[in-house]
């Protein structure tokens, strides 16, 4: 035996592939912002909006109901600057990473935030969506390639409630 | 020990495919459904449990983004198997049992039709020198099926037998996708699929889910006309290898039964957790049931299986009978893994 080299690790490959059907809510969002649209749902009880639109409320547990369309444009509520290089993520670094609060909607959305420096990155500041052309367009958040600041004044962190 | 009961039951339309509705949203529906049922007001539900693998969904977290569906706040008592439901279930009623709630809600999820299930659930094997060869469920049942007929008496006859029964006793629960009048014969003239198992051996892809509630001692009373009490609950696991083990028995389900006291009194009906018409065979050797017990009035899992959720199923359609009045005690089994590897047995008396 002691001839034989040691089996020091082994390959496998696996693969399963899915064929995922978006229900309801999920499949509205998807249709329109492929029209360039943001679309929501709203809370019949609590009255929050969730972006992406959702079909129902976790904190109430019940059926979202009326579709309302959202701005393309927010609130930084919170936000990263990632200085390590990432194999999926081709960035200049660092970059910043944020949530952010769209008009007219309860739940923030994860989104890359560029044509800023990271130093001036803020809770507050006001941000607005950089779509990819027309053309381009396909069912998915994709279509927005990434955030950058408006010229508007900041909001207030108090202002935030529950984000912030 | 406490007295531990089901107390209601829901569930959603067993289909071939889900589009209309997410995970979420066919949860949402059963165990608001099921919780009204019960009689128990929501915020009195003690313990959550739920069963589903993430690997149905194709999606890590699966399971947590389920949680979405219950209105969580404040925030719950809750806790999830990557199992059969019925496994939930198990945990729910030890917690009763530890004196940590008095009440609980259990339920299970899947959309099998997503990914190809066969091969989904064949990742459940050992990784280095059995998953690698490509096998996949049906043709691990399908070994275990010639082990059967080569080594027993049980024929192809009687498998088929299986799926007239299943098919027939369907037609009467509006909730099963595989139901209708067929003929032994020409079941047995249909080629085989994987031999020697044929279509009909086979059960069918499902997506649904389906909620419990238990409720202990005078909870229970208080809020059921005629709670279905589990009288006796366990589960036991043979080897994982399937070339490890002798495939046409199930010692597991006979422990169980055993534990559970399937034999203290005689059984008027058993729900079987067995998705291969010959796996049914096994499970009525290895539990020992007598003729007389009428076996998966509903359909069982060839008219509906959706995987992770049909064990926990069993379990409510057996009390859901005991609870109408139309029988006295009954058994609900539940399986795992590949060749009943896993099986669980819960007794259930209506007095």
């Amino acid at each position: 035996m002691s001839e034989i080299e040691p089996v020091t690790s082994i390959v496998t490959p696996t693969r399963l592939e899915y064929e995922f059907t978006a229900a309801g809510a999920h499949a509205e969002f998807l249709t329109r912002v492929a029209q360039g649209v943001l679309v929501g749902k709203r809370c019949p009880g609590c009255r929050k909006v969730y972006v992406p639109a959702r079909g129902n409320c976790p904190r109430c547990g019940i059926a979202t109901a009326e579709s309302v369309e959202v701005a393309d444009r927010g609130t930084i509520t919170t936000f990263c600057i990632v200085r390590v290089p990432s194999g999926n993520i081709d960035l200049k670094l660092p970059y910043c990473a944020a949530n952010i609060l769209l008009d007219g909607s309860d739940m923030p959305v994860a989104a890359l935030l560029q044509e800023c420096e990271a130093e001036d990155v803020r809770i507050g500041m006001r941000v607005e969506a950089v779509w990819k052309p027309k053309k381009e367009w396909g069912p998915t958040f994709e279509n927005i390639r990434y955030f950058r600041p408006t010229a508007e004044p900041d909001v207030a962190v108090e202002a935030l409630g529950d984000w912030a | 020990m406490r007295e531990v009961a089901v107390v209601s039951f829901a569930q959603t339309p067993y289909v071939r495919r889900e589009n209309t509705r997410s995970e979420v949203e066919m949860v949402m529906s059963v165990t608001a459904e099921a919780v009204e049922r019960s009689g128990v007001p929501k915020r009195d539900i003690g313990f959550t449990c739920s069963g589903s693998s993430d690997y149905i969904a194709g999606q890590a977290f699966a399971f947590v983004g389920a949680v979405d569906a219950l209105g969580a706040w404040p925030p719950i008592v809750e806790s999830h198997v990557e199992m059969d439901g019925a496994w939930a279930l198990y945990e729910a009623w030890i917690k009763i049992q530890c004196g940590a709630a008095d009440s609980a809600l259990v339920f299970a999820f899947g959309r099998s039709s997503m990914g190809t299930i066969s091969e989904t659930l064949a990742m459940q094997l050992d990784p280095y020198t059995l998953h690698p060869l490509g096998i996949d469920t049906v043709s691990l049942a399908a070994l275990q099926a010639r082990a059967l007929l080569e080594g027993t008496h049980h024929t192809e006859r009687e498998m088929a037998e299986v799926a007239v029964r299943s098919r027939r006793d369907a037609k009467s629960n509006p909730f099963a996708q595989l139901k209708g009048d067929f003929e032994v014969e020409k079941l047995l003239a249909e080629p085989h699929f994987i031999s020697p198992l044929r279509k009909h051996d086979c059960p069918p892809i499902s997506d649904g889910a389906c909620a419990i509630v238990l409720a202990a001692d005078d909870t229970a009373r208080r809020v059921c006309e005629r709670p279905a009490w589990i009288r006796g609950i366990d589960h036991r696991i043979d080897l994982h290898q399937p070339g490890a083990r002798d495939l046409t028995v199930s010692p597991s389900t006979k422990r169980a039964a055993e534990n559970a006291g399937a034999h203290a009194a005689a059984l008027d009906l058993a729900e079987l957790h067995a998705p291969f018409t010959h796996q049914e065979l096994i499970l009525r050797d290895a539990i020992g049931l007598a003729d007389d017990v009428r076996i998966n009035p509903s359909g069982g899992p060839l008219a509906a299986n959706p995987v992770m959720v049909a064990g926990l199923a069993r379990i409510g359609e057996a009390a859901q009978r005991i609870s109408r009045g139309e029988a006295g005690r009954a058994l609900a089994h539940a399986t795992q893994g590949h060749c009943l590897q896993q099986n669980l047995v819960c007794i259930l008396e209506g007095a």
